[in-house]
């Protein structure tokens, strides 16, 4: 298929626009998914996506190895101090969503 | 061991997989435990992959691990003490964190390009600044903005609108500075960091002045907005690393805070610009602390409440912010367990903006072991008021105010609301006979059917459960 693009658009296609296309699709694929959450569980939804937006913890320690291995004090304080807030988020977001989703019953018959 | 990039960028992509099964799970109470499982495996398989490929040790082993500790820690012990009142100020907190983190990651970046892999020819990508300059904008926005959010909602600041003079035209001109500074941080090549650090201030600022004119029961938008904003933030960085479990993350996130801000807005029958534009409250609530005539209400006691309920057949619960002020959830149910014992149906009736955030009071009732079969959104219920006996009012006011369907000049017409006064009786319970948040009167008090319970929620409540 990617040689096919090459063909077609007469040049070679930047990775950045497959990237494009992924996050497009992506956003499709959130707008299905989260319609089809209960209201009842809106809170545990931001409470949980707000854990996933974390994932941005991949950054912070890119950023860690990378100051230490350019000698960039800057980097490496910037990526450990990112790293320990991505920390609080995940296992407080996971946690937290954890011990709200504990609490939803159903009628005991 | 090392990972090739192309192993790696599969493990990323399991992840964001992951993630999206997690948000799938929440489609139903029995699914969703399952689903917060794997979203906690997709972030162990991201976190674990990234060590293998950047290769830790030494000094960035003992950064990583102690960073990743502290906050872990600090993070589950917040969770675990956090009562489930407190609920919206911690998610704003939360994402205050996300945008903070987004800031720091896109500075990292700009100050090591090399090992980002995003130089070319000596200087860095203009697109690659392009992604580094908006997600730390978008991040800073969040940060500054989620930390007024959650001093509004912690009451660490007035919940009322703040209105600096010419707002609007600041925060134009604010914005238009930041694009002005992105463009020419892309033109330099990124060779002078005062342009980033400026971009940085400036929305900094930005943050905080597009939040304080938003009063405090408009912030289920916000809060729906900011975790918008911290997905996109994040998405904008997944393109300068290239990493395809960011960009996923990034639109899921964003998408879905997107959504939540337009049911929100939804529920209030109003524009999400009106809304983030601000300011809403603070004229009516000017205007009717002026001229209130005194009309005449019906007070009831306790004592009175529990004849009304014991007698009734179908008593719907209406429960709104008072009740999470006031922590009146345990007390509530126990009053519903005891009138189910004397054969009165009971359900519970929500407004999608009751409370400060989206599903606020669906959370403090499931914690307080109401079944969630005996919870129906606002279109499921709407129509039982009819039928019912009572309708019991506690800490909602706006949301059942009639004026909203039959004063097209008031500030909340149009809004959908919960038909409370098609019950026989509607017991309403309140602090006192002030307005809601947006400041206007609610005809509900002064009918016929309506009983007011004027105390403190709780302590009505528990009055109420001594007297059945």
């Amino acid at each position: 298929m990617l040689s096919m693009l090459i063909l077609a658009g007469g040049g070679a296609v930047s990775p950045v626009v497959f990237q494009f296309a992924i996050f497009i699709l992506a956003i499709f694929v959130g707008y299905y998914v989260v319609w089809s959450v209960t209201p009842a569980l809106h809170t545990p939804l931001m409470a949980v996506t707000n854990a996933i937006s974390s994932v941005i913890v991949v950054g912070a320690l890119i950023a860690v190895a990378a100051g230490v291995g350019s000698g960039s004090g800057i980097s490496t304080w910037a990526g450990a101090v990112a790293a320990a807030l991505c920390a609080v988020n995940i296992f407080g977001g996971f946690l937290v969503t954890q011990r709200m989703l504990a609490m939803y019953k159903k009628k005991q018959k | 061991m090392t990972l090739s990039a192309n192993l790696a960028a599969g493990l990323y992509i399991v992840s964001a997989v992951l993630f999206i099964l997690a948000l799938r799970g929440l489609s139903s109470p029995e699914t969703s435990r399952r689903g917060n499982l794997f979203g906690m495996i997709g972030m162990a398989i991201a976190i674990v992959t990234t060590l293998l490929v950047i290769g830790v040790g030494g000094k960035s082993a003992a950064l990583i691990g102690g960073g990743l500790a502290l906050g872990g820690i600090a993070g589950a012990i917040i969770a675990r003490k956090i009562p489930m009142t407190d609920m919206p100020q911690l998610v704003a907190a939360f994402h205050s964190l996300v945008g903070l983190a987004a800031v720091l990651v896109a500075v990292a970046a700009f100050y090591s390009p090399d090992a980002f892999g995003i130089m070319q020819d000596g200087i860095i990508k203009g697109y690659s600044l392009l992604e580094l300059s908006l997600g730390a904008a978008i991040g800073a926005i969040t940060f500054t903005g989620s930390v007024i959010a959650f001093a509004k909602l912690n009451g660490n600041m007035s919940g009322s609108p703040i209105l600096l003079p010419g707002r609007h035209i600041l925060n134009l001109a604010l914005a238009l500075g930041v694009a002005v500074l992105i463009g020419m941080l892309m033109k330099s090549g990124g060779t002078d960091p005062r342009l980033m650090w400026g971009i940085i201030i400036l929305t900094l600022i930005l943050g905080v002045t597009l939040i304080i004119p938003i009063g405090g029961a408009d912030m289920p938008v916000v809060v729906s907005m900011l975790n918008s904003y911290s997905g996109w933030a994040a998405a904008a960085l997944g393109f300068t690393l290239g990493n395809l479990a960011l960009i996923i993350t990034g639109a899921l996130v964003g998408s879905s805070g997107a959504i939540l801000s337009y049911i929100m807005c939804k529920g209030m029958n109003r524009g999400f610009l009106s809304v983030i534009l601000g300011g809403f409250g603070a004229d009516a609530a000017a205007a009717a602390s002026g001229d209130r005539e005194e009309r005449p209400v019906k007070r009831g006691s306790a004592e009175d409440a529990a004849f009304i309920m014991k007698n009734a057949s179908k008593v719907i619960i209406v429960p709104g912010y008072g009740l999470a002020v006031a922590q009146a959830q345990h007390a509530t149910r126990e009053m519903a367990d005891a009138l189910k014992e004397e054969g009165v149906d009971v359900a519970y009736a929500i407004h999608p903006v009751a409370g400060r955030m989206p599903g606020h009071m669906n959370v403090l009732l499931a914690e307080a072991n109401v079944p969630y079969d005996e919870v129906f959104e606002l279109e499921d219920i709407n129509s039982e008021f009819a039928n019912a006996d009572v309708a019991f009012v506690i800490g909602a006011n706006d949301v059942t105010n009639p004026a909203a369907k039959t004063d097209p000049s008031s500030p909340i017409a149009g809004m959908p609301i919960l038909d409370v006064d098609k019950a026989s009786t509607v017991l309403f319970v309140k602090r006192s006979l002030s307005p809601g948040y947006a400041g206007i009167d609610n005809d509900l008090f002064y009918a016929d059917n309506t009983m007011m319970l004027l105390s403190d929620a709780k302590k009505m409540v528990e009055e109420i459960i001594k007297s059945l």
